[in-house]
């Protein structure tokens, strides 16, 4: 589907991003309809999911992370989603494509470093220049920072995209070997079934590792060290 | 040599920087277990960060099998 010279028809990604979206708000907003001081089912999914991560954004930039929560809760659950409906079978992981977790953390990047900035002006320049370096040593001590300020939107996005599809590419593999290798199939079934279980704890953390390391990022940016 | 046999020929060097992570992953869950034997009581404490530090080395290993998939595929 074209709009002039630019491709603009539904993806595979796009509608597992509007799936993702939509499931991720349906729990959240209906498990809290019926809200009761002692939780149903529903309720304590969206409680608890909320708690988790409230208290990472608390224990990570302190009171003033309050105001950017929204922002990561909406984060950890786009992630948490993407990953989690690329293990249903047929499902389609979007966030095993660099391009979407490159844009996730270049969006993230470029803020942090703009709320950097207009919080602390041009003494943000301070942060490369950790306290209590001796001044002789800054010359090599501040591009080394530089290059490690810069390299962590590489990292952030680089760590999701690779876990995803190395995860779902061993995956594949042992899956075929299982048909391949007839009877004794159930020896690379069994692999598979633990694979799987892995894949759903690596699906998790990774969602949760780049949610903390965005609200440690927040924090640097927020307090220079 | 041909092109294509030199493609696997790099992406299995560069494979071999997963030794790192394993040791890294093992080093990790070492002083995670050590931790909790010493003080039981500080098991909540260092699980959370016993989980982010598994996952930044994992990134590691997963860096070098992108390069091997890169120097294979393009």
């Amino acid at each position: 589907m074209q709009l002039g010279n630019v491709d603009v028809s539904f993806t595979n990604s796009a509608t597992f991003m509007a799936i993702a979206v939509i499931t991720a708000t349906a729990i959240v907003m209906l498990g809290m309809r019926r809200h009761s001081l002692v939780p149903g089912r529903w309720q304590s999914i969206a409680e608890l999911s909320y708690l988790f991560v409230a208290n990472m954004v608390r224990d990570t930039i302190g009171p003033e992370g309050r105001r950017y929560f929204p922002f990561i809760f909406t984060l950890f659950l786009f992630v948490l989603a993407g990953n989690m409906l690329g293990m249903i079978p047929y499902g389609f992981t979007y966030t095993s494509h660099i391009i979407v977790t490159f844009t996730m953390a270049a969006i993230i990047f470029v803020g942090v470093t703009v709320i950097g900035f207009v919080k602390h002006g041009l003494h943000f320049f301070g942060f490369f220049l950790p306290p209590g370096t001796p001044l002789l040593m800054a010359p090599l001590a501040v591009p080394i920072e530089a290059i490690s300020y810069f390299s962590r939107p590489v990292s952030l996005s680089v760590r999701l995209f690779a876990n995803m599809l190395a995860g779902h590419t061993l995956m594949k593999v042992f899956a075929g070997f299982i048909v391949s290798l007839g009877v004794f199939g159930f020896v690379p079934f069994v692999f598979v079934f633990a694979l799987t279980g892995l894949e759903l704890l690596i699906a998790f953390l990774q969602a949760y590792v780049f949610t903390v390391l965005t609200c440690l990022y927040l924090n640097d940016a927020l307090h220079l060290h | 040599m041909e092109l294509a046999a030199a493609k696997m020929i790099g992406a299995g060097l560069a494979a071999i920087g997963v030794i790192g992570a394993g040791i890294g992953i093992g080093a990790i869950f070492a002083s995670f277990i050590q931790a909790v034997g010493r003080n039981p009581a500080a098991a909540g404490a260092v699980t959370q960060m016993t989980w982010i530090g598994f996952a930044l080395v994992e990134a590691i290993a997963l860096y070098a099998l992108v390069i091997a998939f890169m120097i294979m595929f393009l």
